[in-house]
């Protein structure tokens, strides 16, 4: 039996350029930032004060009584699953459950949950505690809350690899229609942890950007001057389906998932591989998963943090598995870093920009690393056709994800 | 307190927890199959009420509070 084709029909996200899929594509396009100053009393004491924050709150969308019993990374997962939901055009329809999955992770979970929980009971003891804490802390609340709202009933998943969770996600939404277990999957990732102990966290490991100063030109993949990355929050959601699937029932059709490749790095569990062979072995996988020549993978939306590292480092994985053709964006120049829904986010991008022919600027990149030897869409978005597009996602664990879409 | 008096904080609270009316709320009324108050609300509903009314609710009796008014007599009692 021939492998069925699996095609994205439906999008949706909240991010901190806006709260839906067209404004966020809309602002990207126009190179524009979502970082700004944190000036909530809790930054004050932090070496970090400045974050991409959601641009539309949960409380504009969802009520006030529903919003209690969600962490904010639930409360956004379920936001953008709706508006992918509705995008596919699945609102009131008669899907069968038994053949519809979800494939959604976090990052880092509901932390906030616990943190302000812990703060109750240290203050009030245990019984103040709320007895929602632990489905709002539990890692697979997300999935399992998407789960409920669509009526999911062939599965409920929950990846966590890091910054890879949000592709990794979407590959295994690919695998389980690919093993005929589901005809749809939603998947994604979602985050939301811009908390005083996340931000002690990571700038303790000095991995984030201190250019407090200047928040918008905080985040520079690619940069000289980059310093770290930028934390953002949102979740991005995709509607995974398989192609005849779809077209039986005349959805709208804005991309192929055509294939995925995922390794580990059995190397650091925070450094990437000296050489890149983890990253550069998942995008030869997807490649070859895909079945699509390299030549016609025209497009990288690459995992490029603004890390001094990292981002060097996969550019000289992309010229060693695909070659020195690709046009490079990283929008996470404009987003910051959404962590577990980074890689989800970014699959977004990669099939707009399939869709509309365009790939989106990496703002900030005034002065390009001399070993910057791929071209990259500088400060503005480029038009050109895109038969094929790659997106990579690395995470913490040594954990690599490679995703090729193409053009249904 | 009289009683319309408890049932009124009783009616802040389940709107504050869960979302109901308050004109929804009267003594004959079911937690669960009227006002739709699931196991988890109703935990938040009885820790509230203690500290509203500053009365002691202990868990085996919260299984005996079926109506808005086993709640209103069990604290018209208590207090």
């Amino acid at each position: 039996m021939s492998r069925p084709d699996v095609v994205v029909t439906g999008l949706g996200a909240t991010t901190p350029l806006g709260g839906d899929v067209a404004s966020t594509w809309d602002a990207m396009l126009a190179g524009r930032s979502g970082v700004s100053a944190l000036t909530q009393e809790w930054a004050e004491q932090l070496p970090v004060r400045i974050a991409a924050q959601l641009a539309v709150e949960p409380s504009e969308v969802l009520d006030r009584v529903r919003l209690r019993r969600l962490d904010r990374s639930e409360a956004i997962a379920l936001i953008a699953a709706q508006q992918a939901w509705a995008d596919a055009g699945l609102a009131g329809s008669d899907l069968d459950g038994e053949r519809l999955a979800v494939s959604v992770g976090s990052g880092i979970g509901g932390a906030t949950t616990l943190l302000a929980q812990d703060d109750i009971l240290e203050a009030s003891g245990p019984r103040r505690v709320s007895p929602h804490t632990i489905p709002m802390l539990m890692p697979n609340g997300p999935a399992a809350w998407v789960g409920l709202e669509l009526g999911a009933k062939a599965g409920v998943h929950s990846v966590a690899s890091a910054c890879a969770t949000g592709a990794e996600a979407i590959a295994l939404g690919l695998d389980i229609i690919r093993s005929g277990r589901a005809d749809v999957v939603v998947a994604g990732g979602t985050e939301a942890v811009i908390h005083p102990l996340p931000i002690a966290g990571f700038s303790s490991m000095r991995a984030m950007s201190t250019r407090n100063d200047d928040p918008q030109r905080a985040s520079r993949p690619w940069d000289r001057g980059r310093d770290g990355f930028v934390l953002g929050e949102g979740a991005g959601i995709v509607v995974l389906e398989r192609a005849e699937h779809a077209a039986a029932r005349g959805a709208r059709v804005y991309a192929r998932l055509a294939g995925a490749g995922i390794t580990s790095d059995a190397y650091d569990i925070v450094q990437p591989h000296a050489e890149g062979e983890g990253a550069i072995r998942a995008i030869a996988k997807a490649i070859a998963d895909a079945d699509i020549a390299k030549r016609d993978i025209v497009h990288v939306n690459a995992h490029a943090t603004s890390t001094p590292i990292g981002d060097m480092l996969e550019i000289g994985g992309l010229h060693k598995a695909l070659g020195d053709h690709p046009v490079l964006s990283a929008t996470k120049s404009m987003t910051g870093h959404l962590l577990g829904a980074a890689g989800a986010l970014e699959s977004i991008a990669t099939i707009l920009a399939i869709r509309d022919s365009v790939v989106p600027p990496t703002i900030n990149l005034d002065d390009p690393e001399p070993g910057l030897t791929l071209d990259v869409a500088a400060h503005k978005a480029r038009h050109m056709e895109i038969p094929a597009a790659l997106n990579n996602a690395f995470g913490f664990g040594g954990h690599n994800v490679a995703l090729v879409f193409a053009r249904p | 307190m009289t009683r319309d008096e408890i049932t009124t904080g009783l009616a802040e609270i389940l709107e504050e927890v869960a979302g109901v009316n308050p004109d929804d709320v009267a003594e004959g009324k079911s937690f669960t199959d009227d006002l739709d108050v699931d196991s988890l609300s109703m935990v938040e509903v009885v820790v509230a009420a203690e500290e509203k009314f500053g009365v002691k609710i202990p868990d085996n009796e919260v299984q005996n509070l079926k109506t808005v008014g086993d709640a209103v007599s069990y604290i018209a009692a208590q207090s």
